[in-house]
């Protein structure tokens, strides 16, 4: 479904190149959940919003389902079937929870689809529906809603970067049935950036990130063991308990 | 009524059809049909063009609908409408232009309202500006007079989502005590419009209040000024808000004065200007909109 060819980016940092993705290489089969995990500062976000096209690629092609879409605006790639859950949502003042699920899901929603959408996140529809986008909701209240929205889009390839923060374990079992869902579906795929053991244990593969490289990336059976070891697990701590 | 004149009413009044309450029509400068009701009566004035609107205490959730249509180019219509507001009642009042220019001249509307608002009473005022047609210039320059007296409350929603040419309002409140003045203003202008606000409220009552709030968007070469000054004379509240999205070439002005003349007046005042964050465009174009629907969609809810 997806293919990153040799992906690179790098930013101009006081006259000196910075590199902040070398030679990203990976591919994401239809029916598969990717994880990746790593340090902050690794590079991962800056992974989802390559792919999302929110930043260009300084070299490499990245393909969806045989298209190379590495020149392609972010509307088109969405329109493909690309859905991107930020790690940071976005506040709208005026917006409601309401119109942002129904552009997503680029349809009249009925008040119970936008329900179900909401439910799948842990949180009470009614409460939410027609709630503002603005400072007024939580952090984990709009983080949830913004994973509603992306599962809201029905795409093919769905990506989360971090969705366990502001999540209660309450609500997990749900989200993590949404994951699967997610794939079950005709091609559906999952590209997820978490450092959670729940999620970590849905992955079909894992992908580990260190110093804008992938430095692990295979099954969930082969790689889990390498992460459970004192080395990364020590390493990953911080970003566990922060 | 013909389609044009039918749909200018609609878009100023939200009307479908011949209201239920009092009301009075204006066309083109002349009024042209008008209702009473048994609490609530209209005449017209005698000395210059106008109503007084006579509202007896205890008149409890009626309304009172006097939108202004102009569809000809080269008006000039000045109109003065005294609203009298009983004691207790409970009103809605719904005025509002809309001109729809067919040609090059410029059409203009003037409507100076004044409220005496009784004790206790509670209004609810809306006001909607449109303009739409041809070339000609849009001009509406309203002034509303508000006296608030004890334990009353009004709230004042107006509203300019396009097509002005100029508009110069001008805003004066007295509000005594234990009354509150709610003001919620929306204006959106484009190309070279111009639009200029201006609130002076004076808090004089014990425990009065007032809270403004304005939310405007300016595209275009459009220009827009917000002064707004509340002066607080006793212990009271005030609040003022405006929050501005500029883009293009627009310019805006936003001049903010709060005057404390008494130990305890509790007054703020906030405003913000900036253009649509770049965040909120990339988040709905990953949804799929393309960025022209995401701006519209940002400045839609914006100014909802
Ligand atoms: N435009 C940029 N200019 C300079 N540094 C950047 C830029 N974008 C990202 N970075 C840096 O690249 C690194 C990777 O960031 P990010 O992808 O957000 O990491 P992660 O999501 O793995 O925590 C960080 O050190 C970040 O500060
Ligand atoms: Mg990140």
């Amino acid at each position: 479904m997806l293919k990153l060819d040799n992906v690179c980016y790098s930013v101009n940092e006081n006259g000196k190149q910075k590199d902040i993705l070398k030679n990203i290489n990976l591919e994401i089969g239809d029916n598969e959940t990717v994880v990746i995990t790593g340090h902050n500062g690794s590079g991962k976000s800056t992974l989802m919003k390559i792919i999302m096209g929110i930043i260009p690629v300084s070299s490499g092609k990245i393909y969806f389902d045989g298209v190379n879409i590495t020149n392609m605006t972010i509307t088109n790639r969405a329109k493909l079937g690309i859905s991107y859950a930020f790690q940071t949502p976005v506040r709208f003042k005026g917006l409601t929870v309401k119109d942002l699920l129904t552009s997503a899901n680029n349809s009249n929603l009925k008040v119970m689809d936008v329900c179900n959408y909401l439910s799948k996140v842990g949180l009470c529809a009614r409460d939410y529906i027609d709630r503002e986008l603005d400072d007024s909701l939580s952090g984990g209240e709009l983080k949830r809603i913004e994973i509603a929205t992306t599962l809201a889009r029905n795409a093919k390839l769905n990506m989360f970067d971090e969705p366990e923060a502001g999540i209660d374990l309450w609500s997990f079992e749900g989200l993590i049935s949404a994951f699967n869902e997610n794939k079950q579906k005709n091609g559906g795929a999952n590209l997820i950036i978490s450092h959670q053991e729940k999620i970590l244990n849905i992955a079909d593969k894992i992908v580990v990130m260190d110093n804008s490289k992938i430095s692990m990336y295979g099954k969930k059976d082969e790689i889990l063991p390498n992460l459970n070891s004192k080395r990364y697990c020590s390493r990953l701590q911080g970003d566990y308990y922060e | 009524m013909n389609k044009i004149e039918k749909d200018l009413l609609l878009a100023v009044s939200d009307l479908h059809q011949i209201p239920a309450g009092a009301y009075n029509i204006r066309q083109n400068g002349k009024g042209i049909d008008k209702k009473n009701t048994a609490n609530i009566e209209i005449v017209s004035k005698k000395d210059k063009s106008g109503i007084d609107i006579i509202i007896k205490p205890n008149t409890i959730n009626e309304s009172v609908h006097i939108p202004v249509i102009i569809t000809e180019s080269g008006i000039k219509d000045v109109v003065y409408n005294d609203f009298y507001i009983g004691d207790n009642s409970d009103i809605l009042i719904v005025a509002g232009c809309g001109i729809h220019n067919p040609d090059k001249n410029s059409s203009e509307h003037n409507g100076i309202h004044t409220f005496h608002i009784g004790k206790n009473a509670k209004v609810k005022y809306v006001e909607k500006h449109l303009g739409v047609g041809q070339s000609g210039e849009k001009i509406l320059n309203p002034i509303t007079e508000v006296y608030l007296d004890n334990g009353s409350y009004m709230l004042m929603e107006t509203t300019q989502l396009g097509g002005v040419s100029y508009s110069q309002r001008k805003t004066i409140a007295e509000v005594s005590d234990n009354a509150k003045l709610v003001i919620k203003e929306k204006i959106l202008t484009s190309e070279n419009q111009q639009a200029n606000t201006n609130f002076d409220v004076l808090l004089t009552g014990q425990n009065s209040s007032c809270e403004v709030t304005s939310r405007s968007v300016a595209k275009g070469q459009s220009i827009q000024e917000f002064i707004s000054k509340v002066t607080g004379n006793n212990l009271c509240f005030g609040h003022v808000e405006c929050d501005a999205i500029i883009m293009d070439n627009s310019k805006i002005i936003s001049t903010p004065e709060i005057v404390a003349n008494c130990v305890d007046a509790n007054l703020v005042h906030e405003a913000a200007i900036g253009k649509i964050a770049g965040e909120q465009i990339i988040k709905l174009m990953s949804l799929g909109l393309t960025e022209k629907e995401a701006e519209d969609m940002i400045i839609q809810g914006f100014l909802k």
